[in-house]
């Protein structure tokens, strides 16, 4: 098994590659001259040459991307020009709201559209397989911004059931202490009680608008597949052999139906990735997304680079937790190697 | 031809949404060409007596807050929002289906190197790449449909390569090959046009995405810049007002954008119903 | 022959809906098995062999339909049983095996969890000595190392093995009767004969009927007592082996046993059979289905079909039998 591992941690190793230099090829292919975004829109042409000497601007491009290497190999991802603070830190300090919010929308999304692909499957043309087909086609034409608006106007302005959708907690509540992070965590492990309950309602509607994003192509993935499977040789072995329907559908159809599935998670998680930005804009959610955009705004660049960089790492890190838990639940995969 | 038209009759008949689906296209199509001539207000004339008015018989869609005529800034937005769509996934097709059908018919160092750039680009959660790639070339809608076409290549590029691997060996290429064309004309002259079919249906289905990368990208301030008129940036104006209950400014552009995507997804299930109907899930 | 027969399958007619029109795929069926016999059902690929076993067993494409016919098994007409009984019959008292078994087999889960799966199920075991009963199984079939084996996934074992797991799982409850569909294609000649004696052994042993579903004639006359010839959705001859083999009366048995490559024929003397299968979609079929393609077709073919017996348990369905 060991080895399974090893190997898929050598498949990461080109993207990495491929992510390091093309992230270093976005710095470079600037139009106009590098320093002067680097130094910002009001500096001098002082400013901007000193900014060439001391970030390096002025070498030969091989050099430049050696000094890349080396910078992040320190964890220096430059400074924010709107802030003057380290750009590392202030996406260290804004990862786990990003983090809170996705993996709630993750677990959301999983947990509506797996049942829902299996019973459409095994309940084929009743409504809850029209429900299925309906909520995957409309559920990838819905743009997450616009859901996002949707909800906040009905829940908020018109219900009044969902708190503003002004960030991470009310303005009376206090964050929890910090042990990972994440506030729902945190505040359960310390016992506040309100604090958690806070952060719920502040993370519900964004977090559903996020879930229902990705719900279309885990539930499509997991009905089609899902099909396949109770359509297969071994399915019409286990109906022969008289095992109970319950047995036929969960121990032996599911189990095989969710390894496609799995592989679909990759694809959902760069969805999730990339909604998250336009999610957190929407809610005011304190979270990297929200400090990319604004320095796109503020055309600050270096906090955009390092948002792209440490997007484009987890994503590479998520998508190898993806292949090693895909190589430990197929046997297949892992007795062969 | 003929058959191809009975066999699509015979696919709406069978599937009523498609036959809707077409209908919408058509519509939207009607408004992206005539859309300035249609509109009854100048989308860009301001009105401050005007702003943030709830739709009315005088204004359909309400006013904004510049007292604007939002119904005729959603119709003439059409036009931009679909040609931003458009040129991006015919970039996209053009850049992937040579590149694929290059890599799939010759295999080798052009299969491993194409390969390669598709995998580098499917590293990156796509719609961060495409927020990277706009902020390093700049604000520009012209850059807009580079970022969506890049982050689009890889799937055409997948998509000509297999089918390409497939016609490689087919009687019909080695006809070509036997009369003398060189391997470039076969590709180009051959193979290429016989993958068009399957490659129209993906641009289809790919449209769908691609205007909703593009809405979102101009969501959060990259490309379209005011006062020009553009689903994505009029939901992103309009969102400054849903605190407040003027929910209008915001939900026309974007239903509109929901209906755009809506309809060119049923679009392209639709043609490949027509095309290739195995691919059906 | 007194006795109540294990399965006795009467008039069973089964259509299957499809695009292109309604299939009458099987039209009045009958045939028994009696207890501890073991009998062939051989045709053509396409004759309804493997519809007729799947509609007994209830597992017929949902397209598919029984449209008459009783299936009597054990005092119940097994066609007219709810899911829920047909299943606690399925597995304890009539099994069923396939061919490929590799695919047969669920890919992600061991072969002595699946047997013991149906041990709990039916046989009364508890999962705490269901894996040793399934081991004890293992052992029935004659497979080396049955304690490492019952650990292994179906691809790491060969198809003959696989289709020993099958067997296992399919007597682990000692039915009364086993439906074997070509259990030997894909195997080689000298595994297909290793398989046929085991399920003819573990057959003697438990005085259970099988049928063997096969287009192998010659696998069929060595391995069963009697034959049933199916050609289109029809039965059209029955007989004990060695009378089919020596007297065929029905025209197509006699075509049959003529493609059938024996121990001295060469393959220069291998007759095929003229003409194809006909559409069975359509509404002005014959009555009957091999006249299309029958040398000895008379005026009388086209009338309803009759069964003549002749002699014990030897019935031919032809106007003009051989």
């Amino acid at each position: 098994m060991l080895k399974m591992l090893l190997s898929r941690l050598a498949t990461a190793v080109p993207s990495l590659i491929g992510v390091v230099i093309v992230t270093f090829m976005l710095t470079r292919l600037l139009p106009g001259d590098p320093a002067a975004y680097f130094a910002g829109l009001a500096a001098s042409p002082q400013a901007i040459a000193e900014i060439r000497t001391k970030l390096g601007l002025d070498k030969s491009l091989p050099e430049q991307f050696v000094a890349y290497i080396g910078d992040l190999l320190h964890g220096n991802l430059g400074s924010s020009l709107s802030t003057g603070q380290p750009v590392m830190s202030e996406i260290a300090t804004r990862l786990p709201a990003s983090g809170e919010l996705t993996l709630a929308a993750l677990i959301l999304a999983v947990g509506i559209a797996i049942p829902l692909g299996v019973l459409a499957a095994v309940k084929q043309g009743t409504w809850i397989d029209h429900l299925c087909r309906i909520v995957t086609t409309a559920g990838v034409s819905l743009p997450v911004f616009f859901t996002g608006l949707l909800f906040a106007y009905l829940f908020y302005y018109v219900l009044q059931i969902a708190p503003a959708p002004t960030g991470r907690l009310d303005v009376f509540l206090s964050p929890p202490d910090h042990i990972t992070g994440f506030y729902l965590i945190d505040s359960a492990l310390t016992g506040n009680m309100e604090t958690f309950w806070g952060a719920l309602r502040q993370l519900a509607l964004p977090a559903i608008s996020m879930a229902i994003f990705s719900l279309a192509p885990l539930a499509r993935m997991t009905r089609g597949s899902m099909l396949s499977v109770l359509g297969s040789d071994f399915i019409r072995t286990a109906r022969a052999s008289g095992l109970a329907p319950r047995t036929v559908v969960f121990t032996y159809a599911f189990r095989n139906a969710v390894l496609p599935v799995i592989t679909t998670l990759g694809m959902v998680f760069s969805f999730l990735l990339g909604a998250n930005v336009l999610v957190e804009t929407v809610f005011a959610w304190p979270g990297i997304g929200l400090y990319a955009v604004n320095a796109l705004i503020t055309s600050d660049y270096a906090p955009v680079q390092g948002f792209v960089l440490t997007m484009a790492l987890l994503y590479v890190a998520l998508n190898l937790a993806i292949d090693c838990l895909y190589g430990l639940v197929d046997p297949r995969v892992r007795l062969d190697s | 031809m003929i058959p191809l038209l009975r066999h699509a009759r015979y696919v709406l008949s069978e599937n009523p949404v498609t036959g809707l689906a077409f209908g919408l296209f058509a519509l939207f199509l009607i408004a992206g060409v005539f859309g300035p001539v249609l509109a009854p207000y100048n989308p860009l004339q301001s009105n401050a007596a005007m702003a943030l008015k709830p739709p009315s018989a005088a204004h359909w869609f309400g006013t904004d807050q510049l007292g604007r005529d939002i119904f005729s800034r959603v119709l003439v937005a059409t036009r931009l929002d679909l040609s931003i769509a458009f040129a991006s996934v015919v970039l996209a097709f053009m850049l992937g289906a040579l590149s694929g059908v290059a890599a799939g018919y010759f295999g080798g160092w052009t299969d491993r190197v194409v390969g390669r750039l598709a995998d580098t680009i499917m590293a990156f959660p796509l719609f961060v790449l495409a927020m990277g790639i706009v902020a390093a070339l700049g604000n520009e809608v012209i850059n807009i449909v580079i970022a969506t076409a890049i982050i689009n290549f890889p799937l055409y590029a997948r998509v000509a390569r297999a089918e390409a691997n497939v016609r490689r060996d087919a009687g019909f290429i080695e006809a070509a090959r036997l009369s003398g064309n060189g391997e470039a004309r076969v590709v180009l002259g051959h193979v290429l046009p016989n993958i068009m079919p399957i490659m129209m249906v993906q641009m289809s289905l790919t449209m769908g995405y691609a205007i909703l990368n593009a809405a979102g990208l101009s969501f959060i301030g990259l490309g379209v810049r005011p006062p020009d008129a553009e689903w994505g940036i009029m939901v992103a104006e309009g969102a400054n007002f849903i605190q407040s209950g003027e929910w209008w400014i915001a939900l026309f552009p974007g239903a509109a954008l929901m209906l755009a995507v809506f309809c060119f997804n049923l679009l392209g299930d639709g043609l490949r119903d027509i095309i290739d109907p195995r691919q059906r899930t | 022959m007194t006795a109540v027969p294990a399965l006795a399958v009467e008039d069973l007619s089964v259509e299957f809906r499809t695009r292109s029109g309604t299939v009458k795929v099987l039209e009045k069926v009958g045939f028994a098995v009696d207890k501890g016999e073991t009998i062939a059902l051989v045709g053509e690929s396409g004759s309804g062999k493997s519809v007729t076993a799947f509609a007994v067993m209830g597992i017929l494409d949902p397209a598919g339909r029984v449209t008459s016919g009783r299936a009597m098994f054990g005092g119940a007409d097994l066609l007219a049983l709810s899911e829920r009984d047909l299943a606690e019959q399925r597995g304890r008292e009539l099994s069923m095996i396939f061919q490929n078994p590799r695919t047969a087999l669920n890919p992600i889960r061991r072969v002595g969890q699946q047997i013991a799966d149906v041990l709990v199920r039916h046989g009364g075991a508890t999962s705490a000595d269901a894996p040793r009963a399934a081991v004890e199984m293992l052992k029935r079939v004659r497979i080396p190392d049955p304690e490492r084996r019952a650990e292994a996934y179906p691809f790491e074992l060969s198809g003959g093995m696989c289709q020993r797991i099958m067997i296992a799982i399919a007597l682990a409850c000692r039915p009364a009767l086993l439906i074997a569909d070509e259990p030997t294609t894909g195997l080689d000649v000298t595994t297909q004969a290793v398989i046929m004696d085991l399920i003819g052994e573990l057959a003697h042993e438990s005085g259970m009927a099988t049928i063997f579903i096969t287009h192998d004639l010659a696998l069929a006359a060595e391995y069963c007592d009697r034959i049933v010839v199916m050609h289109a959705g029809h039965i059209v001859e029955t007989a004990p082996g060695g009378e089919l083999f020596s007297h065929p009366r029905h025209p197509y048995s006699a075509k049959l046993l003529a493609a059938t490559p024996g121990e001295t024929a060469s393959l220069a003397d291998l007759a095929s059979i003229p003409g194809g299968l006909p559409d069975l979609r359509r509404s002005d079929l014959p009555a009957c289905r091999y006249s299309g393609r029958c040398e000895r077709r008379l005026e009388e073919c086209a009338r309803p079909l009759p069964h003549r017996a002749l002699g014990d348990r030897h019935m031919v369905a032809c106007w003009n039998p051989l």
